[in-house]
Formats: C-alpha cells, sequence, structure tokens
C-alpha cells in the first residue's frame, strides 16, 4: 500500500533540478542508479501504517511537508564549540551541514582512507561503482530509493587490509535551517580482510526547526574484520530521522552496531545486517530515549545467510510523557543458514501512562538446525529497587536516575571500552537528566540558544 | 530521651490491619529482639520504621531521637540514622556495591553537613568491613546483590550496616537461611557494631542467633500485637514451648500504654 504524496511535483522538479548539479552528475552509471531509484520511488511512495513494516509508524507528516533541498554553501555556518566534542586523537571526523561537507570542520587523516563521497565520485568513480547501491535494499520501502536518487554527499570511508585504526571515525551530519528542508547523506565505510575500526556517525538537528534526515550508510565488512559502528540519533521535537545501515559481513567478520536513540519527532532507525559469510558474527545494540512527543521506531532485519552465524539483538527502551517506541526485530534464516544462532531481546520501562511501545519479534526460518530465542519486557522503574536504594539515605530523584543509568548502562557495557562510548555514556547522562533532573540542575535552563549564525 | 518510642502503633496492608496496636521502646545501648510466628507483622513493623511508603500508618507515634519518624521519607530516616537489613536483599543490576555504598555513605554525610568521601578516603575503610564480613571483595564490584547466595546478600545487608554507622540497627530475619559458619560470621559483624550509642531491633523466628546476640529484651508478637515481653530466658522459653502457649494468652493481654 502507498500513499498518494502530497507533493510529487516537488520531488520530480527537485530531481531534475539536481540531476545537474548533483555528485557524480557526469557519471552515466550513477545518473542511471539515481533515476532507477527515483523512478522506484515514485511507483511505491512513503509508506503507510497498513504496511506491515510501518504498521505502528505514520510518516504522512513527512508526505505533506514541502521540504526543499538546500544547495552547497547557502545559509548558515556551524558554530565549531557547539558541536560535539572530539572523539580520540589523531581523529578523522567529517562534518555535514544539510548534506554538505563543511571542510572548515573537518580533518583528514593521512593513515587511512576518509573522505567526502563527493571528492571519491570525483577522484576515483570506479572504486565507488564497485559497492555504491550494491547492498541497500531498495524493494523495501520509499526510504533507501529516496536517498538514492537525492543523495549530495557523505562519508566515504576505506580501510585496507591488516590495518587497526585505534580512534573512532567520526561523521557529524547536522540539520539547520529555518525552513523545512531534507538531507539524504550517503555514507560508504568499506573495510578489507583482518581490520579493525571504529565509526560513530552522528545526527543532530536544533530544536523547533523542521528538518528531515533521510539517510544510508553501506557498510561491507571483510574477512576476519572487526568493526563497531555506532549511530547516534539527538535530533530535536520538529524533526524527522530515516536512517538505514546496511551491513554485509563477509566470513568470520564481526561488527558491533550500536543505535543511541535520544529524541527527534518522529526516528527510525534501520538496521539490515547480512550475515552472507561463514561463522560471522552480529550484535545489533540499541537504547531508546524518549519524551514529550516523540517517536523512536527501532526496525531491524537480520538476514542469516550462510551457515554457523550469530546475532544477538538487544535493546533497552526508556519512554517518559506521551513517548511512543517500537521495537521490530525481523530476523530471517536462509536455507541454507544451519547452525544459525540467534537471539533477540528487548527491555522496555514506561515511565508514564501516557508513553506507548509497540514490541513485534519476527522470526522466518527457512533452516531446520538453528536456535532462535526472542524475548520483550515492559515495565515501570522497579519501586523495590528504589525504596532499597532509598532506605539507604539515597533521594528519590537520585535513586530513579541511578535506576534508569543502570538501564541505559545494560546497552553501554556492550560497548568496547574508548572514546566513542565515552562519549555516549555522557551523551545518555546528559539526555536522562532532562527526564529525572536532580535537584539544582533543573534550575539551569536547557541550551535552546541559537547555534548557528548567518554567513551572508 | 529514648531512641526509639513506638505508641500504639496501628498499620494497615492492602486493606488489612496488620499492626494492632504495638508499644515499644529501644533506648540506645539495648538490643531487643522481636520473635513471632510467620505473618505476625514483624517485617511490617521492621518496614514502616525504615518508611515504606506501601503500609499505610492508621493511628499511632514513633518517635526517633525525639523527632516524628512517621513524618519522614525513607531517605530522611535513613539520614537519621535507621537502617533496616532486609528480610529479602533487592537485587539492582547494573549498580555496583562499591558505588552504592559510596554514594549513601555520601548522601548520608550530605544530609549531615559533612564533606563527600572522594574514592582514596572510602576504599580503605570498606575494604576493611569487608574483610570482617569475611566477603570476597570481587563481589563488591559486581552489581548489587545480583548473583549472589541467600549467605552473601544477608551478609552484604551487615556490610552495609558497618559502612553507614546507623544509630538504630533493624535486621530482619537476617539469621534466616544461614548455615552456622555464616551465622557466626554475621553474628560477629553484628557484635562489633554493638555500642552505647547504638539501638538494636532484631527480628528473628529463632532463639539461635540470640545465643551469639544477647538481647536486653526479647518481644513476642502475634498477630499484630506485642503478646508478651521478658529477658533474653523468654527466647529460650519460646525455642522449646514454640508461640502456641502465648497464642492463646494473647486475647487476653490488653497492650500496655506507657
Ligand atoms: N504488601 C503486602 N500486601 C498484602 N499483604 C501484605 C503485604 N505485606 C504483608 N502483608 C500481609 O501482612 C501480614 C504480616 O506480614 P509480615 O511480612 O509483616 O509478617 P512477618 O511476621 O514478617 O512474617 P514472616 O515471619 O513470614 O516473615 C501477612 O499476612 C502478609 O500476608
Ligand atoms: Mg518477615
Amino acid at each position: 500500500m502507498t500513499t498518494p504524496m502530497k507533493h510529487p511535483d516537488t520531488y520530480l522538479d527537485a530531481f531534475h533540478r539536481l540531476d545537474q548539479r548533483a555528485a557524480g552528475h557526469e557519471l552515466a552509471w550513477l545518473r542511471q542508479l539515481r533515476a532507477h531509484a527515483f523512478e522506484r520511488f515514485s511507483q511505491m511512495g512513503f509508506p503507510t501504517t497498513h504496511d506491515e513494516d510501518w504498521r505502528f509508524t505514520n510518516v504522512s507528516a513527512i508526505a505533506r511537508t514541502r521540504f526543499s533541498l538546500p544547495h552547497e554553501g547557502r545559509g548558515r555556518l556551524l558554530r565549531p564549540e557547539l558541536l560535539p566534542p572530539r572523539l580520540g586523537n589523531p581523529e578523522a571526523r567529517l562534518t555535514f551541514l544539510n548534506g554538505h561537507l563543511v571542510r572548515e570542520l573537518s580533518t583528514f587523516p593521512q593513515a587511512i582512507q576518509v573522505s567526502s563521497l563527493k571528492a571519491e565520485l570525483e577522484r576515483s568513480p570506479d572504486t565507488i561503482r564497485l559497492h555504491l547501491g550494491r547492498y541497500l535494499d531498495m524493494q523495501r520501502d520509499a526510504f533507501s530509493p529516496l536517498n538514492t536518487a537525492f543523495f549530495e554527499d557523505g562519508a566515504y570511508v576505506h580501510v585496507t587490509r591488516g590495518k587497526v585504526i585505534e580512534e573512532p571515525i567520526h561523521l557529524i551530519f547536522v540539520s539547520a535551517s529555518d525552513r523545512p528542508i531534507m538531507s539524504h547523506p550517503r555514507n560508504l565505510l568499506v573495510f578489507d580482510e583482518q581490520c579493525e575500526a571504529t565509526v560513530v556517525e552522528e545526527y543532530i538537528s536544533w530544536p523547533g526547526e523542521v528538518v528531515f534526515s533521510n539517510s544510508a550508510t553501506e557498510l561491507i565488512a571483510g574477512e576476519s574484520t572487526t568493526i563497531s559502528h555506532y549511530m547516534i540519533e539527538r535530533e530535536h521535537g520538529e524533526a524527522f530521522n530515516i536512517s538505514t545501515l546496511r551491513i554485509q559481513q563477509a566470513r568470520s567478520a564481526n561488527v558491533a552496531s550500536h543505535s543511541v536513540l535520544l529524541g527527534g519527532g518522529l526516528v527510525r532507525n534501520n538496521v539490515h545486517p547480512v550475515l552472507a559469510g561463514e561463522g560471522g558474527e552480529c550484535l545489533i545494540n540499541g537504547l531508546f530515549v524518549g519524551t514529550g512527543r516523540e517517536h523512536l521506531d527501532n526496525y531491524m532485519h537480520v538476514e542469516h545467510a550462510s551457515p554457523h552465524s550469530t546475532s544477538r539483538q538487544f535493546y533497552n527502551g526508556i519512554l517518559d510523557g506521551h513517548a511512543h517506541g517500537v521495537f521490530h526485530g525481523r530476523i530471517v534464516v536462509h536455507k541454507n543458514a544451519q547452525k544459525t544462532d540467534a537471539k533477540q531481546t528487548n527491555r522496555n520501562l514506561l515511565l508514564s501512562d501516557n508513553a506507548q511501545i509497540d514490541t513485534k519479534p519476527q522470526l522466518e526460518i527457512y533452516a531446520d538446525d538453528v536456535k532462535c530465542t526472542h524475548g520483550a519486557t515492559i515495565g515501570q522503574i522497579d519501586d523495590t529497587a528504589l525504596f532499597y536504594l532509598r532506605s539507604r539515605g539515597i533521594e528519590e530523584r537520585v535513586g530513579r536516575r541511578l535506576l534508569l543509568m543502570a538501564f541505559a548502562g545494560q546497552c553501554l557495557e556492550r560497548m568496547s571500552a574508548g572514546a566513542a562510548r565515552s562519549h555516549v555514556e555522557h551523551l545518555i547522562h546528559e539526555h536522562l537528566s532532562l527526564i529525572e533532573p536532580l535537584p539544582g540542575e533543573e534550575s539551569e535552563p536547557v541550551a535552546v540558544e541559537r547555534t548557528l549564525e548567518e554567513v551572508g | 530521651m529514648s531512641l526509639l518510642e513506638i505508641k500504639n502503633l496501628r498499620v494497615r496492608v492492602a486493606g488489612h490491619e496488620i499492626l494492632k496496636g504495638i508499644d515499644l521502646t529501644i533506648d540506645s545501648g539495648e538490643v531487643h529482639s522481636i520473635m513471632g510466628p510467620n505473618g505476625s507483622g514483624k517485617s511490617t513493623l521492621a518496614q514502616v520504621l525504615a518508611r515504606r511508603e506501601t503500609y499505610q500508618v492508621i493511628d499511632g507515634e514513633v518517635l526517633f531521637n525525639g523527632k516524628d519518624l512517621l513524618a519522614m521519607k525513607p531517605e530522611e530516616a535513613a539520614c537519621e540514622g535507621v537502617f533496616m537489613a532486609f528480610q529479602y536483599p533487592v537485587e539492582i543490576p547494573g549498580i555496583s556495591n562499591t558505588y552504592f555504598m559510596r554514594s549513601a555513605l555520601n548522601a548520608m554525610r550530605k544530609y549531615r553537613n559533612q564533606d563527600e568521601m572522594d574514592a582514596m578516603d572510602f576504599l580503605p575503610m570498606f575494604r576493611e568491613k569487608v574483610k570482617l564480613l569475611e566477603m570476597d571483595e570481587k563481589l563488591m564490584s559486581r552489581s548489587v546483590n545480583e548473583g549472589f547466595s541467600g549467605g552473601e546478600k544477608k551478609r552484604n545487608e551487615i556490610l552495609q550496616m558497618a559502612v553507614l554507622e546507623p544509630k538504630l540497627a533493624i535486621l530482619d530475619e537476617t539469621d534466616s537461611g544461614l548455615d552456622i559458619d555464616a551465622l557466626r560470621i554475621v553474628a560477629k559483624g553484628v557484635n562489633a557494631m554493638r555500642s552505647k550509642d547504638r539501638g538494636m531491633l532484631v527480628v528473628t523466628h529463632y532463639q539461635r542467633l540470640l545465643n551469639y546476640i544477647v538481647p536486653d529484651r526479647v518481644h513476642v508478637l502475634v498477630d499484630g500485637r506485642i503478646a508478651r515481653s521478658g529477658g533474653s530466658e523468654l527466647a529460650l522459653e519460646l525455642e522449646e514451648k514454640g508461640y502456641g502457649w502465648i497464642d492463646g494468652e494473647a486475647q487476653a493481654t490488653v497492650p500496655a500504654s506507657t
């Protein structure tokens, strides 16, 4: 089922205009990829709640809003001091504003290949052609085709065989505008055999701004490679954020995907690993914290396509106010994927009577010798535990915060120690302090100060 | 002024009156024991004193060091010096024992306008108490009570008491489920805490514990009332004869209102 698009001409016009200036617009294969994608998008239209995969998430507000595609170099410049802190050192850090690279706020390392996708399309299009669009699922929903048709830039990372990158590669995507805009960041992360690396994608917007970020990342993990990927999403109440992470795992590759959703008007985070090689391992770890009227949807599609592969999904949700959380964990075990070991756990804390969670496991098993388990819990803050803390002198609010931190801590514990985890830990602390302020904290106004300035 | 004065305390739980007029006075330096059959209200009394809010006080008064205990929140009572060792200690995944104890101690120090203790000062003191209770130090970096054996949980309660140094310690069946070695360790921990500045209320089913922790007074709680009080010899008598003989008399016993 599809929604008739409210403004198909908006997208068509935008597509025609983009066609003349987009990254790699002179490359025939890319033009064709985009044209197919746009066609696909036009056919499908935005999903509706009749679509099984979108039952709990209504995107009609996205379909209804007229978003424009901002040009590069227009508008505002970011104030560097308001960006997230540096992760590690030496580091690679790319900052994008409304889908375009901000060179002044980016650092490119010497040792590894980290660049903007746009630059790489100019420099060595054939390398990009090897991977771009090969993995992303274009059949299931309109957002991946939309991204493919409209992407302007994103990160390109290539780590060669045997390299161990200690410090995280930090990719920051800021959406900022006083009128509705969209951006479609596209990332290509390629890791050859036996390397190790951490990539952090962080999506940010400012309060009150109507922005739509629709990102797609293709992550290719070569044989025996160990990768940590972080998706940090901290948008505000008016923002729409759709993100898709498609992971392709070769033999014995070990990938950890950590999604941390800390707000946004409508957020949908798709994680789609395919364990294509034997003996692959995938951890899909997540935390989502919603307040106000936020809507946070976690959609997992884990494909076991080879024997002896293992996947672990652990998602913890904290929902306050009228927030609505969704956990949809789909596990598909292909016919030849014997000895698959897949486990799924979703735990939720509802802090208010009006908060809501929809949790849905979906197992599709076509092999006969597999181990698949799933479980979900929904509860409140444990009164007995809270009383225990208070009976030892700990104030009620401090106790509640400790219990929330402990609950969120279950997700933190699954991240390897290092700069990325510390960063996430700090963000979670900060975010939970808004939900459960301690005495003295609530008097400090939350920084809603403008974080951008006009440049002309 | 007495450390604890309970006057005609009546408490309701889930619509039922469980405590039907308790009078009890404990002075600093004294150890009192409460015994009584299952369901007689011993834990209810302990929990009310620790200010668990699910228990509804319908009548009576409790003064702690002359202050109205029933007006206090659990954390205030704790900071004033009330400590209850839980009959069923609670597991708290994700918070380590060490972190928990330092947070608790610092909350109390803050309440008393004392400086907070940093990890450097806290740890040596904490380790010493861990040793006193003969506990494995490794347990302390683990989550509160998570995966602890029954005995370890009970010892952990006494460890917490040793760290927090309360003025009134209420032990709710800390002896239940302990083997004789663990019982001795718990008793050693408790006896190390006996002092003229501290009162104790020891809830137990068995006389066994009272061989090690000899009480000044023993009270028998039957059906929400103190049916009989006496010296430590009363515990022996109960051990021998059970509660049946008191049960009968309880009906006739009018709670003394002093
Ligand atoms: N939260 C509660 N809800 C309902 N009833 C309760 C609750 N707590 C206690 N009760 C009831 O109150 C009565 C007294 O319980 P309490 O736990 O105080 O007894 P106890 O003397 O400590 O017993 P035991 O020796 O078994 O520990 C019992 O009948 C119990 O079922
Ligand atoms: Mg009891």
